[in-house]
């Protein structure tokens, strides 16, 4: 069976500002990124849906030292979503220098990053981004 | 199934080597080969844990040119496993179940890896090609990320002011090095303080240098045998008493992530198996890529309950004297990680210590072992029991 979404449809819904995945007929629970089924239940009765953006900082670090391709300091959060899953990302458009647990359970809105096909990339690739509410 | 046991280990010296992978396997192989008392061309199958070799060297297949460079014969099936950080367990799983099944009577495992071949900016790029390329990757995630957003997660959790939470993750460095100290085979023979690890610079907050363990050079191996061809061979089996491997998605998916799933569920099979219970265990090799994640083990492995597992560094509880002896070859902390082959540089500091041959790191009267290797992000967990 074939995906409702797959990654490069994510890429491509992340460019428009959009963040897409699925919802469960069985469930009722949220998907995303996409996979081949529920992620909470494993149904494959499952519809596409654009979810809102908008969560929480559960936890980040800022990365001082990167790997190859990457210029540190940047910081690298998860985030729970309102719908319930979580997404990692990196925030931007707010400084490196915090205090201890500065950031946690802070509002976040979905942004991306786009990254030109590079060495061991597979093309190019879209990656997820969080800017403070 | 039928009962498996140890008839042989092997290890190199950790650190940095010019020695090839094949090379360094080859050595730790052939010296499991000689504690057995057979022949490489006793052996039946080989299962390699290798992560990056081919950035590291520009080798692949490796497994089957080991199994030449042994002298092995050309009837025998030879396998690279990779499994992240937990390759070489992965591969001891492997070689366990082809005995226990009857398949084979004698099969080798073990691992093998170069990772100062790359230098930092590659070596962590490739490594963190266990994160998902799609959509984490390209975030920049690193292995120190990862368990630096744990750290900072259960300090949030539990209420514990990461101060604190700082200065206990130090202790777990402190003693893994007082531990290395005793084991001439380790990569850091040195002991450090509290402070060494809080004046280190930050790697990814509020990880430190000291937070973390090295990269590595290395191989081990383990010569595994059904039961009636270990009679034979030894006076002194160390038996796998039970064995788990759990299997986990990528950390969006894992949500809360103090709670490392794929490793409970690995380690209640190998207990379960096992009919033992974490009270069992005497001695216990576990996963301390960063010093938070020997935390995690404690309270994932059931030796202490969640959230309580910097009150065990407190009390002393899992030094060499202490209820349960961790991590006393020094971990991946002070012993080195070389990736592939740390699950086999695990078990062979458990059968050692089994066998009461650990000298100055020996823990007193152990007869139950367990192995803990943790691959990717918490993504594949391997549980391994030993016991004589
Ligand atoms: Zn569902």
């Amino acid at each position: 069976m074939a995906y409702l979404f797959n990654h490069r449809h994510f890429y491509e819904g992340l460019k428009e500002g959009k963040l897409l995945g699925l919802v469960c007929k069985s469930c009722g629970k949220y998907t995303v990124p996409a996979k081949i089924c529920c992620a909470e239940c494993g149904s494959t009765e499952i519809e596409a849906v654009q979810l809102s953006g908008k969560g929480k900082i559960k936890t980040y670090t800022v990365i001082r030292v990167a790997p190859e391709g990457f210029t540190p300091p940047y910081i690298l959060a998860m985030v729970e979503l309102e719908e319930g899953p979580w997404l990692m990302g990196n925030v931007e458009g707010c400084g490196t220098e915090l205090s201890d647990a500065e950031l946690i359970e802070k509002n976040v809105i979905l942004g991306h990053k786009v990254h030109p096909p590079a060495v061991y990339s597979a093309g190019e690739v879209v990656s997820i981004a969080f800017f403070l509410e | 199934m039928r009962r498996v046991a140890v008839v042989g280990i092997g290890m190199t010296k950790i650190g940095i080597s010019d020695k090839s992978q094949i090379e360094m396997f080859s050595e730790a192989a052939m010296e499991a080969i000689n504690n057995s008392a057979i022949g490489p061309k006793d052996i039946q199958a080989l299962f390699m844990g290798n992560y990056l070799g081919d950035f590291e060297e520009g080798q692949m297949n490796m497994a089957p040119m080991c199994a030449s460079e042994l002298g092995m014969t050309y009837d025998v099936p030879s396998v690279r496993v990779e499994g992240a950080c937990a390759s070489g367990s992965v591969g001891i799983r492997e070689a366990y179940i082809w005995v226990a099944s009857g398949f084979c009577d004698i099969v080798l495992a073990g691992g093998t890896e170069r990772a100062s071949a790359m230098g930092t900016s590659l070596a962590t790029r490739t490594f963190a090609m266990g994160s998902d390329s799609r959509y984490e990757s390209f975030c920049g995630a690193t292995f120190p990320g990862v368990f630096a957003m744990i750290a900072r997660l259960y300090s949030a959790k539990y209420g514990i002011p990461m101060e604190k939470l700082k200065e206990k993750m130090a202790m777990v460095a402190v003693k893994n090095h007082k531990n290395g100290v005793k084991n001439p085979l380790a990569q850091f023979q040195k002991e450090i303080t509290v402070d060494t690890v809080l004046n280190s610079f930050m790697v990814a907050d509020p990880l430190q240098l000291f937070d973390c363990c090295p990269f590595s050079d290395g191989a081990a191996a383990i010569v595994l045998a059904s039961e009636e061809v270990a009679k034979r061979l030894t006076d002194k089996p160390v038996y796998i008493m039970g064995v788990g491997q759990g299997s986990a998605g990528p950390l969006y998916r894992q949500r809360d992530i103090t709670r490392i799933r794929a490793r409970e569920a690995a380690a209640a099979q190998a207990y379960k198996m096992a009919g033992l219970s974490p009270e069992d265990i005497d001695v216990c090799e576990l996963h301390d890529c960063f010093t938070i994640a020997e935390i995690l083990a404690y309270e994932g492995l059931g030796f202490f309950d969640f959230g309580k597992g910097i009150q065990a560094l407190e009390n002393g509880e899992t030094e060499i004297t202490g209820r349960i002896a961790v991590n006393p070859s020094g971990g991946l902390k002070a012993k080195g990680h070389p990736i592939g082959a740390t699950g086999a540089a695990q078990a062979y500091e458990i059968v050692k210590q089994l066998r009461g041959e650990c000298g100055g790191r020996q823990v007193q009267g152990a007869k139950f072992g367990m192995t803990d290797t943790l691959g990717g992000d918490l993504a594949t967990s391997v549980n391994i029991i030993y016991g004589v």
